[in-house]
């Protein structure tokens, strides 16, 4: 592998771009794609078999990397899908225990919240912070099919809005934190500025798996064990313990 | 030290907010250190492998590794072969399995099988 395509798969993870990287097996040969398959980095010394980009487009449309013949050559293509993002929104105190949590199962954390009391890097050491309005700073970061979107500040003010973007996004996950009275009265207030039942129901609240959470950290867990759940699908991401 | 790629790999290794733990920017970090470098990524995987194609890991040539290309039961071995990737430039195609010859040392336990393909971060695309 070049620096420069290092570099390249490196900056595509930064921009939550998509990159296939296609590895001709086994002398190593490489060429760096776009999700289109369309070369980005060509190698100066191999040609690109003419089925590459077309394969290189599918690997990248599934986000699922493989082995293929090409021709009589071996290439191995390699996925790069962007990271899984978090978008919290409130710099408040189960955000501190959600944001390494996160981080460690491999989520991207992003904190946001206006009140620059709260959102300091002294309470969120190594977390991206974003200290605009909810809503500016969700539009101009961009909600895509691998966020998680989670409200924890209790502000109508600050979640509904943010909500509101997050269930007009392809978001895989969205979190609202509340009591189950507490969601009644959102659901109530986002009814009314128009949002229909079936995006209402894409709000999970009360937040989390229900594992009996006290204090920030555990909630935290909580809301992290259902974000992986939903995100590999698994049985518990549609019984959460809540019910009943 | 001024090519544009080098400068990109020193601010990308710098940023704090992407995972840590990803072997690529361990990779770059270490070469922006001035160390030589090599990746092992799983190609192809057979029956219970341990991690999916595209796993991947990255060794210096001191002996520095992030990531995993199993659940521990060949890195020893993929090192081994990445320093000598280093060593002489040439990548290498790994297989691992318990129908091995090297089984009984490095085989995966679960009872899958595993290509592993180790190559240089270098100028040259490591050929």
């Amino acid at each position: 592998m070049t620096p420069d395509i290092l570099a390249r798969l490196i900056e595509a993870k930064e921009r939550r771009q998509l990159a296939v990287l296609a590895t001709r097996l086994p002398d190593g040969a490489q060429v760096l794609l776009r999700q289109d398959g369309e070369a980005l980095v060509p190698d100066a010394t191999a040609a690109v078999p003419n089925g590459l980009p077309a394969t290189a487009a599918s690997a990248a449309a599934d986000e699922r990397s493989r082995q293929v013949v090409l021709g009589a050559e071996s290439w191995f293509l390699h996925v790069h899908a962007p990271p899984p993002r978090l978008l919290v929104i409130g710099a408040v105190h189960v955000a501190q225990a959600l944001a390494p949590l996160a981080r460690a199962v491999g989520l991207s954390v992003t904190v946001i919240d206006p009140r620059r009391g709260f959102a300091t890097s002294e309470r969120f050491p190594g977390t991206e912070l974003v200290t605009l309005w909810p809503d500016e700073a969700l539009r101009s970061l961009g909600i895509d099919r691998h966020s998680a979107v989670v409200t924890l500040t209790h502000d109508p003010k600050l979640d509904d809005p943010a909500l509101a973007l997050a269930l007009d996004s392809p978001a895989f996950y969205v979190g609202a934190l509340g009591s189950r009275k507490t969601q009644g009265t959102r659901r109530e207030r986002m009814r009314a500025t128009g949002l229909g039942e079936a995006a209402l129901d894409r709000v999970r609240g009360p937040v989390g798996l229900a594992i009996g959470a006290v204090g920030a950290p555990e909630i935290a867990l909580s809301i992290l064990a259902e974000i992986v759940a939903v995100r590999r699908n698994a049985a518990l991401a549609a019984r959460r313990g809540w019910e009943e | 030290m001024t090519d544009p790629a080098t400068t990109d790999l020193r601010q990308a290794a710098a940023s704090q907010d992407a995972p840590l733990d990803d072997p690529l920017l361990h990779a770059a970090r270490w070469h922006a250190q001035g160390e030589a470098v090599a990746l092992a990524t799983v190609t192809a995987t057979w029956g219970s492998a341990p991690r999916p194609a595209g796993s991947r890991m990255a060794i210096s040539a001191g002996g520095r590794i992030a990531g995993s290309v199993s659940s521990g039961c060949v890195e020893g071995d993929v090192v081994e072969a990445a320093i000598e990737t280093i060593r002489d430039g040439q990548p290498r195609l790994l297989s691992y399995g318990v129908s091995d010859d090297s089984a009984w040392s490095v085989g995966l336990t679960c009872g899958g099988t595993i290509s592993v393909f180790v190559e240089q971060l270098g100028g040259d695309g490591g050929r």
